[in-house]
């Protein structure tokens, strides 16, 4: 490392970036990075319909009668509203959008191993997310985003139900051909001396979550079709009055959609690990550590989806044995927001909206952390199941942490992807509406759960009247504070000011090419003169003086 | 010796377009790689249908239903021998091409087509004389699902068989530098011939 603080030092700096016309993101490109951007904004699409619905999940629930939409509707809006949020909005943004266009950058590769393949996932998510929405045209489901049985397959809404199961079907291909895509990219596809210890974390949380994709989304396909089966054809696998068993169900749905919480997380992990050392400027705390912890949260991830089946008669020996699996997760999340805080310490803070947003992230995901440890010890998850403390839990997790770190990264990458800077203003703005929306709507609903009101109801007690109305308030700030992102990011990209190579003076191999990167991603091969975390090496010494 | 320096030019300029059009997708390695990752997920989603089964079997009060009539065992196992063996034979398909015998690559995969030919007739001939149908009851219904998925891995093997075979033979495609069709299609056809072993275990045996 004797060519330290080089950072733009490239085969292609200079090089004239890669002007995409705008039909281009229309076509069935087979570009990493067109792909990339193609799954982002069209999962940001289906976020803003998802927030849509959530809206009015929350008006409705700001009185405690039904008065707004009738119950049964209301039933299809939270249904509708988790499915697109999971299935449509953060495992393609995450996986699909961020993986896509990153991770070749990152290892030095001109595209992904199979660029066909990449544009075929893609493309079936549209035809899913068109499906789903669809279906409010037919009756949508409305047996929450679990589906379970018995009441998925006794319920009227026989074709609504069947085209969520269709549509899960495509985008669960997607992920799986996706993940086979990041496997063999990032074992095989590494640019000449870069081993696995020396890619950057981001690529690390890629390998982990293509892992969990490809061994567990199988799975839930295996149950859509025997679901499928029991719904359109009269089969009895989940249907205890044919002798069939629902419990079943639960095991084979949640073999799948607790990785899937992981799927979720694991690469925002990783964007945090690569926003938080440049713009703190130093070297990201643990590398090792990071980088296991994933992979162990992999392999864990894997051996605890009975917790949430704590009340559905699951014997005594096997509660245990879940829940200590379950709490064990909580050691490599520790490790991984121990190591974040210890690269913030002592850093030079530059306090810009992707580390705002990266600190969100820290603080909201650690509060989802902790109710996650309360909910992982079966006493209290028997007693609080399935009210609103459960809602609080994973939406500061899915929130505060997966929605969080995509800002995060969105802020950091944009003038990568682009070309052009996002308004500074207007993204600390996004950031106060977002994390003030935030804390006021899933806050109270801590209180909510203890108190004991249940979820997945369009009517309540009216005790819960005012808190209700404070996490309504709350939901109108959150999806108000979307209006300046999009402005923003729309706006800046036709008119934002032109983005440098390296505008945050980072190491990763992605900021030593053109914004936005030329095709095939360098001109010559690229070099790598540092290590990707290699920050502040002339304060080295005078470090380690201060720590002896 | 003028030829032989174009011949080295033309080569490396080949190369270096593959590598700038298509990243490394070429290369045969890593789309050997690739199927055997997705061929993992593959063996997952049987994986979750044979633990479902297996639960079903474990919960149930008696194991077939009462009622259920028996399952003659003489035509599947005559299929199981069928489909074990024509999974030595495409192994000589591999192996043949390795050494660029291309006629005998040919008759091997053939042979494995009629193989897996037969084992889908027989099949069908099996499930026309069965006594019960998909919705009799848990085990029927089971028993219809696994062979049935199983039964649309064999022929999505022979549509990879027969392409190969016909690409072979009207194109010339496959040589020994150049055959990953035929591994992939081998490989294919390994893990559909393993996956049956457990389902004939399963259902039949046990």
């Amino acid at each position: 490392m004797t060519q330290t603080l080089t950072p733009t030092q490239s085969s292609s700096a200079g090089a004239e970036p890669q002007k995409t016309p705008w039909w281009e993101f229309f076509t069935f490109s087979v570009d990493h990075k067109v792909i990339g951007i193609q799954y982002l904004v069209t999962s940001f699409m289906f976020y803003l319909i998802g927030g849509a619905l959530a809206s009015a999940v929350r008006v409705e629930l700001a009185t405690p009668d039904s008065d707004l939409v009738d119950p049964a509707f209301y039933n299809s809006l939270f249904t509708m509203h988790g499915t697109v949020m999971i299935f449509l909005w953060i495992v393609p943004a995450v996986t699909g959008g961020f993986g896509n266009y990153l991770v070749p950058l990152m290892i030095g590769a001109r595209d992904m191993a199979f660029p066909k393949l990449n544009a075929i996932a893609f493309w079936l998510t549209i035809p899913a997310g068109l499906l789903l929405m669809g279906s409010f045209f037919v009756g949508p489901a409305s047996t929450g985003w679990t589906a379970y049985p018995p009441l998925s397959i006794l319920t009227d809404e026989h074709v609504g139900q069947a085209i969520w199961i269709l549509s899960i079907l495509l985008v669960g291909t997607s992920s799986i051909l996706a993940a086979v895509n990041f496997i063999v990219t990032i074992w095989s596809m590494r640019m000449k001396g870069m081993d696995l210890f020396s890619m950057p974390l981001f690529c690390w949380a890629m390998m982990a979550t293509s892992v969990l994709a490809l061994l567990a989304t199988p799975v839930l396909a295996g149950a859509m079709v025997l679901l499928g089966f029991d719904l359109l054809i009269g089969t009895n696998f989940f249907n205890p009055t044919g002798g069939g068993d629902p419990v079943v169900y639960q095991h084979l749905f949640w073999f799948y959609s607790h990785p899937a919480v992981y799927v979720m997380i694991l690469p925002v992990f990783g964007i945090i690990s690569e926003v938080i050392p440049p713009h703190s400027r130093k070297p990201i705390f643990g590398y090792k550590a990071i980088a296991y912890s994933s992979m162990m949260i992999c392999a864990l991830g894997l051996f605890v989806w009975a917790h949430h089946m704590f009340t559905s008669g699951t014997p005594d020996w096997l509660r245990v044995f879940f829940m200590v699996a379950t709490l064990l997760v909580a050691v490599p999340t520790g490790i991984k927001v121990f190591s974040w805080v210890a690269t913030l310490w002592g850093g030079k803070l530059r306090l810009d909206s992707p580390l705002l947003f990266a600190m969100g992230f820290i603080s909201t995901f650690l509060i989802g952390g902790l109710s996650g440890v309360m909910l992982g010890s079966a006493p209290v998850d028997i007693h609080v199941h399935d009210t609103y403390f459960v809602v609080a839990h994973f939406h500061y997790v899915l929130f505060g942490g997966s929605v969080f770190g995509i800002y995060a990264g969105l802020y950091h990458w944009f003038p990568k992807m682009t070309g052009r800077m996002l308004n500074e203003f207007w993204g600390k703005i996004h950031f106060v509406l977002t994390f003030i929306g935030m804390h006021l709507t899933f806050g109270p609903m801590h209180i909510l759960g203890l108190q004991g009101m249940p979820r997945r109801v369009a009517q309540y007690d009216p005790q819960f009247a005012p808190i209700n109305v404070i996490c309504t308030v709350g939901a109108l700030i959150l999806a108000f504070s979307t209006v300046p992102f999009v402005i923003n990011a729309v706006y800046s990209w036709f008119k934002g000011e032109q983005a440098p190579d390296n505008p945050w003076n980072a190491l990763t191999l992605e900021w030593t090419t053109s914004s936005p990167p030329i095709p095939h991603n360098w001109v010559g091969d690229p070099v790598l003169a540092t290590g990707p975390y290699d920050y502040g090496e002339e304060y080295k010494e005078d470090r380690q003086e201060a720590i002896a | 010796m003028q030829g032989s320096i174009a011949t080295t030019t033309t080569i490396s300029e080949d190369t270096i377009h593959a590598h700038e059009s298509t990243g490394h997708a070429e290369h045969p390695d890593l789309r050997v790689f690739g199927l055997i990752v997705f061929l993992i997920s593959e063996g997952m989603l049987f994986f979750g249908l044979f633990a479902a089964y297996l639960t079903f079997r474990s919960v149930a009060t008696s194991w077939p239903p009462e009622g259920t009539p028996e399952l003659e065992l003489l035509l599947p196992g005559i299929n199981t021998i069928i489909l074990v063996s024509s999974s030595f034979v495409i192994h000589q398909a591999d192996s043949a091409i390795k050494e660029n015998k291309v006629k005998a690559a040919q008759l091997w995969f053939l042979a494995t087509f009629v193989m897996g030919a037969i084992f889908i007739a027989g099949q069908i001939y099996e499930y026309q004389h069965l006594e019960f149908g998909l919705t009799t009851n848990l085990f029927a219904s089971t028993f219809y699902v696994l062979t049935g998925f199983h039964g649309l891995h064999v022929i999505i093997g022979l549509t990879l068989i027969a392409s190969v075979l016909v690409r072979s033979l009207k194109a010339g495609h496959y040589s020994s530098t150049s055959h990953f069709g035929i591994e992939a299609a081998s490989i294919y056809w390994h893990f559909v011939d393993i996956v049956w072993i457990i389902l004939f275990l399963l259902l039949y045996i046990l």
